[in-house]
């Protein structure tokens, strides 16, 4: 009976869960509380996935009332696996949380952090599973919202600014989205997307409906850091508390690309989108773009956090590339890299956690020595600046494979050389950040000692995950083939 | 045993290849503070790699082959091994050569004071472990894995003292090989697999095929080629050599085995393998936009010695003289006939043993005299009679004047180019063997007929300490034995062109 409220529930939790961590205040009871919600939705997550890849498409009527008129929950494969890698990182993260909340955000406050938390995952998780366009709208701002306190907990002053500026950024986007909503529902009289899907057919030369797609797509675009608007991106990871950035460094962009690919394969249709306009082209310029650029001024950052930021953008444009590529490869390539970025990138800001507990920085100069000091948890950011470079097995090199592989299948070789060039930018900047720690000696009076247990072990399982899903392909590759077949195969 | 079983068990010997010096890095990081249980650890599971490998051999002659597969990474690609003839002799050369040259580390970084012993041993076992791995590759993804590993394990060796110039080293190493691997090879790999859905080493090639099908031209296979072989880094083909004189700031264990024999003849070794087992020789030999790879192996062959001749440093003379020496067996491959091919195999050995003899060499007088250029040799063959020794019949090898090793595989190379006609590999190799006894002969002329110098901060020393005399008289022998007895490898090579 539980089990058909999965849906839901994966919802409800979260949110109701936030304001009891208000009301349990001490840091410690409100952890217990995120953290066996995270599970949980960890847990429902693994099931609903599971189920949805078994029986096809699960539908949800929320409230009992029938759609389109009331609002639908609806899960395929695309967002079931999406809410997989959300509620996985969540589960991590939490796992590592107290330790690092309590150095940087301190006890007093930990409860905020972990309602605001809640109420992010929450979010998340509505806007992925959700199938109204307007219900969308509403979690993507309760995410939003969320995580613009989530930054702004930051121990730095800047954090301020940087949430500030990600708040002025978000809404604009979100603005840009709820207008292109509305020009929707003007045309269609629906906020269903199966519904807007059937009804768009007929409406494509609507210029209303063109005009909705453009601000859809640009709102989108700023939520997710495409390039060239992904100017909140640096200042929000770099200045927010180390478990913020890993959390949200793992899902919120990817949340906004897979609403991105609803809103181009299923809503409007592969025909409609990539058709009128070269969309594509467009598209695969600014992916390239963001591989090159921001790869080379992660070179030249000096603080590891700005520099793994602003790898998050290039790694946003392999993304983008594989969906501008408009053909189930290339779209089951972005998803791939969409859950693989996920570990990588996780795991790395985890890691950089531990290195913030211990030496109170993550300025590349402050790591000299770090090989010696925290050999673990240098070994985990080796680990994890492997994967993004994709060497074998790694999940940085099953992404490769895909995508490059999808390029070659439209006979782009150039694409696939780009590609692989801009993979060799990685290994500049994360070498850099190898050479410093293990062969600049440590100045005297340096912290030493390895970062606490419950935070390395969840850091060392993301690193795990990242070579366990390098080797066996079975469950990303996989159901990432499967969700991009659904896309590209209509609305079903 | 059934010829089922025993297939069965060959795929089970090929694992242990692998999985023995994988394993053995746990007892050496265990018993770090124990130098003397570390060494016994590395030196028990080199010889019990030989064994292992010696009992694949064995089998291998009796059954003729057999794969394994490990684990399936995309739908209908997997990593898997298979024993091909090649592959058995370059395993077979590497874990030989891992037991002397782990005797001689132990001389070399007890002798020089080394920090960090544990740190080398284990690097130096994973690195080994992936040689075997790349011997052993049933298909190309399996080979680059493999390949990966490599490079990356050997990285903690070049830069083992941490100085700047380790540090810079490093980086042009790390670099150079991440960059054409990933940039280059990778790509190959890709394109043939979206050609031809395999990646198995097949005999005749893969490539074929499509090719007959009209799915691919000509000029694709120019492309192909020209992406694997200056893809495969290792193989060092100019102008991508300069990893190789960089990565002589590692100590000098690292540059014998790895830098002259595991990870070299990795690339080498792919190369014979990608023309042999994914291009096919037949098809080679029949494209024209093939046949710039002679052309560019010749060039490495005679640029490289005429740099060799011109450098002081003992070390950067050797590693030259290795670009230019792995060039002969891209060329040998390259010349595409049947002959040459057996040549190109037969190298890949004798070079080996003659190359890893001169490293222990020059680091046997690093340890002794701490002389690391060529002008302070002169009179040092009478003070270190059997380092010289063995050093001269290294050189003799390289120069390929009997009763060395080196003389039989150039033969085989030559006639296969007289026998194809191909005049200017014929020529390559006479103006290379010239120069060649013009950058080793007066090596030798100098440590031995040279009166040593008065003063000069010269302290009196003997011979180095033991295990590294054990270790390059042993080497040295092994180079006049092949020639004596060249019908182990011979027969190896052999089977590549008519057991293929």
């Amino acid at each position: 009976m539980l089990a058909l409220h999965f849906p839901a529930l994966q919802v409800v939790l979260p949110l109701l869960m936030a304001p009891v961590c208000v009301l349990l205040r001490g840091a410690r009871l409100a952890w217990l509380a995120a953290l066996a919600i995270s599970w949980v939705t960890f847990a429902i997550a693994g099931l609903l996935l599971a189920e949805v890849l078994i029986g096809g498409p699960l539908s949800y009527e929320l409230g009992g009332w029938a759609p389109p008129w009331g609002i639908e929950f609806r899960l395929d494969a695309v967002n079931a696996f999406v809410v997989l890698i959300v509620a996985a990182i969540g589960a991590m993260v939490m796992l590592y949380a107290p330790k690092s909340v309590a150095r940087e955000i301190g006890q007093d406050r930990a409860y905020l952090f972990y309602a605001a938390y809640l109420l992010c995952l929450a979010g998340l998780l509505g806007v992925t599973i959700t199938g109204d366009a307007f219900n969308l709208f509403v979690f993507l701002e309760i995410s939003s919202l969320s995580s613009y306190i989530l930054i702004s907990l930051g121990r730095d002053r800047r954090a301020l600014y940087a949430a500030y500026q990600y708040l002025i950024l978000g809404t604009i986007g979100a603005t840009l989205y709820l207008i292109g909503v509305g020009l929707l529902y003007q045309a269609t009289g629906t906020l269903n997307m199966a519904d807007l899907a059937q009804r768009l057919g007929t409406l494509e030369d609507v210029r209303g409906v063109r005009v909705a797609f453009a601000f859809l797509t640009v709102g989108l675009s700023l939520k997710l850091a495409l390039f060239p608007l992904h100017l909140w991106l640096p200042n929000a990871y770099t200045y927010a508390p180390s478990v913020v950035t890993a959390f949200l460094a793992a899902t919120a962009t990817k949340v906004a690309i897979y609403v991105l690919l609803r809103i181009f394969y299923t809503v409007f249709g592969a025909d409609f989108s990539f058709g009128l306009i070269p969309l594509g082209s467009i598209l695969m310029v600014l992916a390239v773009l963001a591989m090159f650029t921001a790869s080379t001024v992660a070179i030249f950052q000096s603080d590891a956090k700005r520099m793994l930021a602003y790898s998050s953008v290039a790694q946003i444009g392999y993304m983008i590339l594989g969906i501008s590529l408009a053909s189930v490869l290339g779209v089951a390539a972005g998803m791939l890299h969409l859950f693989n970025h996920a570990l990588m990138k996780s795991a790395l800001f985890l890691a950089l956690g531990c290195v913030f507990w211990r030496i109170g920085s993550v300025q590349i100069e402050d790591m000299a020595g770090l090989g010696r000091r925290m050999p673990w948890t240098m070994a985990a950011i080796v680990a994890g600046g492997l994967s993004l470079i994709g060497v074998p097995a790694t999940v940085g090199f099953v992404s490769k494979w895909y995508l490059i592989q999808a390029a070659l299948e439209r006979d782009l070789w150039w694409l696939a050389g780009l590609i692989l060039l801009s993979s060799l930018l990685a290994v500049i900047y994360v070498w850099r950040l190898v050479e410093v720690a293990y062969f600049r000696a440590a100045p005297e009076t340096a912290p030493t000692g390895e970062a606490p247990l419950v935070m390395l072990l969840p850091t060392w399982l993301l690193v795990l995950a990242n070579v366990w899903f390098g080797i066996d392909t079975r469950l990303s590759a996989g159901t990432a083939l499967e969700a991009a077949a659904r896309l590209l195969g209509g609305t079903s | 045993m059934s010829g089922a079983a025993a297939a069965d068990y060959l795929g089970q010997l090929m694992i242990y290849a692998v999985a023995i010096p994988a394993l053995v890095t746990l007892p050496i990081v265990v018993f770090g503070r124990w130098p003397n249980l570390r060494e016994a650890a590395t030196l028990a599971a080199a010889g019990l790699l030989f064994v292992t490998v010696l009992r694949a051999l064995w089998l291998f002659e009796a059954i003729g082959g057999a794969s394994v597969t490990l684990w399936e990474v995309f739908p209908g690609l997997s990593l898997s091994f298979t024993v091909e003839p090649l592959g058995m002799l370059f395993a077979l050369v590497a874990s030989a050569l891992w037991i002397v040259n782990s005797i001689y580390s132990i001389g070399y970084m007890r002798g020089n004071n080394e920090a960090n012993q544990t740190r080398f041993y284990a690097c130096f076992a994973i690195a080994i472990s992936s040689t075997m791995w790349v011997a052993f590759s049933g298909n190309m993804l399996t080979l680059f894995f493999g390949y990966e590993v490599l490079t990356l394990s050997t990285y903690p060796l070049v830069t083992h003292s941490g100085k700047p110039e380790a540090i810079q080293g490093g980086r042009t190493y790390l670099g150079l090989l991440l960059a054409t691997s990933i940039g280059l090879l990778l790509l190959g790999v890709l394109m043939t697999w979206q050609v031809t859905g395999t990646l198995d080493f097949t005999p005749g090639g893969i490539l074929a095929g499509p090719l007959d099908a009209g799915a691919i031209d000509g000029r694709m296979i120019g492309l192909l080629l020209f992406l694997y072989m200056f893809g495969i880094g290792k193989a060092a083909l100019m102008p991508i050599h300069r990893w190789l004189p960089a990565a002589m700031v590692a100590p000098t264990p690292v540059s014998a085995l790895l830098h002259a024999v595991a990870v070299v003849k990795a690339g080498v070794f792919t190369v014979v393998k990608v023309i042999v087992y994914v291009f096919g020789v037949d098809l080679l030999a029949n494209t024209a936009e093939a046949g710039w790879l002679l052309y560019v192996a010749g060039f490495t062959i005679i640029m490289a010695s005429i740099i060799a001749l011109r450098q002081d440093n003992l070390k950067r003379r050797l590693a030259y003289s290795t670009v230019s020496q792995l060039s002969y067996v891209i060329m040998a491959a390259a010349i595409l006939a049947p002959l040459s091919v057996v040549g190109a195999a037969m190298h890949i050995a004798a070079h080996a043993f003659g190359k890893i003899t001169l490293f222990f060499a020059a680091g046997s007088i690093y340890t002794a005299a701490h002389k690391t250029e060529v002008s302070q040799l002169d009179g040092i063959g009478w003070r270190m009679p059997w380092t010289m020794g063995a050093f001269a019949v290294g050189s003799l090898s390289m120069i390929g004047v009997p009763p060395t090793v080196g003389f039989t595989s150039k033969w085989f190379i030559l006639q296969g180019a007289m026998e194809s006609g191909r005049m200017t590999a014929v020529a390559v190799i006479v103006a290379s063997t010239l120069l060649n006894a013009a950058y080793f002969v007066p090596i030798v002329y100098r440590a031995f007929f040279r009166e040593p110098p008065g003063d000069a901060g010269d302290h009196a020393h003997g011979e180095a300490p033991l295990p590294i005399v054990i270790a390059l008289t042993a080497t040295a022998a092994g180079t006049i034995l092949f020639f004596f007895l060249p019908q182990l490898p011979l027969s190896l090579a052999r089977q590549l062109m008519i057991g293929g």
